[in-house]
């Protein structure tokens, strides 16, 4: 097995052991992002040199015994997060040559714990996306082909699709994500890989470029449920600086993967068998509650009548949220400035020039759902959709304890595919929003191919603050389901 | 609810995005074939709903009004597009 074949768990047992070190470790998924990233453009910015810093620090660590449980593991981190003196762009010409003088906390309690990054990873403008399509930096290439049309370039999903398509083609061997509407599940589905959106309020959104305020969560990607677990552990936990960050112990999130499913009930939502979705799916999905069966769940029909709605009800809600975070973007403070004759046509000039269509389109919607007028008729209204959808989770929780679903209603598709109309590529989030809108963690797991050797994955959405139950749902599948394909692009593999 | 060539104009304005008037018509489709679709919503009884207003089911955290930071100009200009020693500049406002 190659250094970049290894999972976080083998490459940390490895590190213990000596077998290897942190700087061979390292290098060998510096040399792997040389070799892909211009063709996959997972990356944004690469920082290799002070990635083999990390790891020769990584290295000494482990040889004192003061390494911590990430130490000299190389992570790619989605360019949302601000990193000390490393170029952050969130995707937009706007912000094209920031560098934040701080840390974000979630990237601060990985380096903390000893891990490595890589770069920061490519994602649609301000995550906002489903393919990351609308990035200012160029589409990522997912390392997935579609069997026997090795031609068509897909996409890696999004917002996070750089994040997904590094873990993914073994250039990274974890990665940060977030998640507002599915941005860390359905690039996960997409990509064959475990991701988790925790609990609102699980990890800290200080440092985050924001999207949607009451919709962000942080979180992360692995290609197995137990390295997702460790890199949850080490980002989650309770920051001042955050208003909703919630004051909570951690549990011990690898040790919850090992729980198994015995004794618990598994709700299955009806509203979720849309009309049209693949046979595929449909099979998958049933083949993944006789795995939770077989494994001593019982397994239960649930009702979430408002699920129809969630969708909607999103595209209401971050837009108005977006439209009020991303009024700070001005051209005056930081980043990207367009001149003007006065200080309105400044602003005017400079938001033209800096933000994206898609990103131009979300807060046009958001600042018309505001204004005076409508705010009732659309934010308000919205708002208590959004109670409604949380009172379904809140009702189904009293008899489950957990819900199991697809991730998406289709597999990876190609760059270029539902572009013309921007309601076609939100109804990719459909099964990914209501847990954003109730703030319950959720996660995807690969569990099996389509007709076309696509990935596809299930999502298992737990109560929140209960992580671990989410977790042992997904070990169960991912044990079951045995999913050992390869994407065709990897590291030694290029082409 | 169906949006004009005014509102688009209006809204621009109001986000403060410069708007060229070619781009009027595309922007009208485009947004009104959104709005056209969270429409839906209007079929849904929220008669004695509350509204939920955050993701975190909580009641914000209250800290002391106290200075936790400062004297860190350089830090914080450190990204400014242009600056006069510890100020931003923006074109002339006041004749």
């Amino acid at each position: 097995m190659t250094l970049t074949g290894l999972s976080i768990a083998e490459a940390r047992a490895g590190l213990d052991a000596r077998d290897f070190s942190a700087v061979e470790l390292v290098q060998a998924h510096v040399d792997a992002a040389a070799a892909l990233n211009p063709r996959l453009n997972a990356f944004i910015t690469l920082t290799p040199e002070l990635a083999l810093a990390q790891a020769a620090g990584a290295d000494a660590a482990l040889g004192d015994g003061s390494a911590g449980p990430l130490a000299g593991i190389p992570l790619g981190i989605k360019d949302l997060f601000c990193t000390k003196g490393v170029r952050t762009t969130a995707g937009s010409r706007i912000l094209d040559d920031f560098v934040p003088p701080y840390e974000s906390t979630v990237t601060a309690n990985l380096l903390r714990d000893g891990a490595v990054f890589l770069g920061k990873t490519n994602l649609d403008e301000f995550a906002m996306g489903s393919s990351n399509m609308t990035s200012a930096f160029g589409p990522v290439e997912n390392p997935w082909k579609r069997a026997g049309d090795p031609g068509a370039v897909l996409v890696p999903g999004g917002s996070s699709g750089g994040s997904a398509a590094a873990v993914a083609a073994r250039i990274a061997m974890g990665a940060t994500g977030t998640d507002t509407g599915g941005s860390i599940r359905q690039p996960a589905a997409l990509c064959g890989l475990a991701g988790i959106k925790p609990t609102y309020g699980r990890c800290s959104r200080w440092g985050v470029v924001a999207f949607a305020s009451s919709l962000d969560h942080p979180g992360a990607f692995a290609r197995t449920v137990q390295d997702s677990a460790m890199l949850l552990q080490s980002m989650a936990g309770f920051d001042p600086r955050d208003s909703t960050s919630v004051d909570r112990p951690v549990p011990d999130y690898a040790a919850a993967c090992r729980r198994g499913v015995r004794g618990l009930r598994i709700g299955v939502p009806r509203e979720y068998r849309a009309d049209g979705m693949p046979e595929e799916v449909d099979r998958l999905w049933r083949q993944g509650l006789d795995w939770l069966r077989a494994a001593g769940a019982t397994i239960v029909d649930v009702s979430l009548p408002h699920t129809r709605y969630g969708l909607a009800t999103y595209y209401i809600v971050a837009p108005a949220e977006a439209s009020s975070n991303l009024a700070r973007y001005d051209g005056v403070r930081f980043g990207h400035r367009e001149p003007g004759h006065d200080l309105t046509e400044l602003y005017e000039h400079t938001r033209a020039a800096g933000f994206g269509e898609e990103v131009k389109r979300r807060i046009l919607i958001g600042t018309y759902v505001l204004s005076a007028g409508y705010y009732d008729a659309y934010y308000l209204r919205a708002q208590k959709v959004r109670t409604l959808i949380l009172h379904d989770f809140d009702q189904v929780f009293a008899e489950v304890d957990a819900l199991l679903t697809p991730t998406t209603p289709n597999a990876a598709f190609a760059q270029g595919e539902k572009m013309d109309d921007p309601v076609a590529m939100y109804l990719n989030d459909v099964f990914t929003v209501p847990a954003n809108m109730a703030g319950v963690p959720a996660m995807s797991v690969p569990a099996g191919l389509d007709g076309q050797g696509l990935p596809l994955g299930l999502q298992v959405i737990g109560r929140s603050w209960d992580e671990e139950t989410v977790f042992a749902v997904a070990q169960v599948i991912e044990d079951a389901a045995g999913f050992s394909v390869l994407p065709a692009l990897r590291a030694g593999v290029v082409r | 609810m169906s949006l004009d060539p005014a509102t688009v104009r209006r809204i621009a304005k109001l986000a403060r995005i410069g708007v060229a008037e070619g781009d009027v018509a595309r922007l009208q489709g485009e947004l009104n074939g959104i709005l056209g679709w969270i429409e839906q919503l209007s079929e849904v009884n929220v008669d004695g709903v509350e509204p939920l207003t955050g993701g975190a089911q909580i009641a914000l955290r209250l800290r002391a009004d106290a200075v936790t930071d400062g004297h860190i100009a350089d830090a914080v200009l450190s990204n400014a597009p242009d600056r006069v020693g510890d100020f931003y500049t923006v074109p002339k406002v006041v004749e």
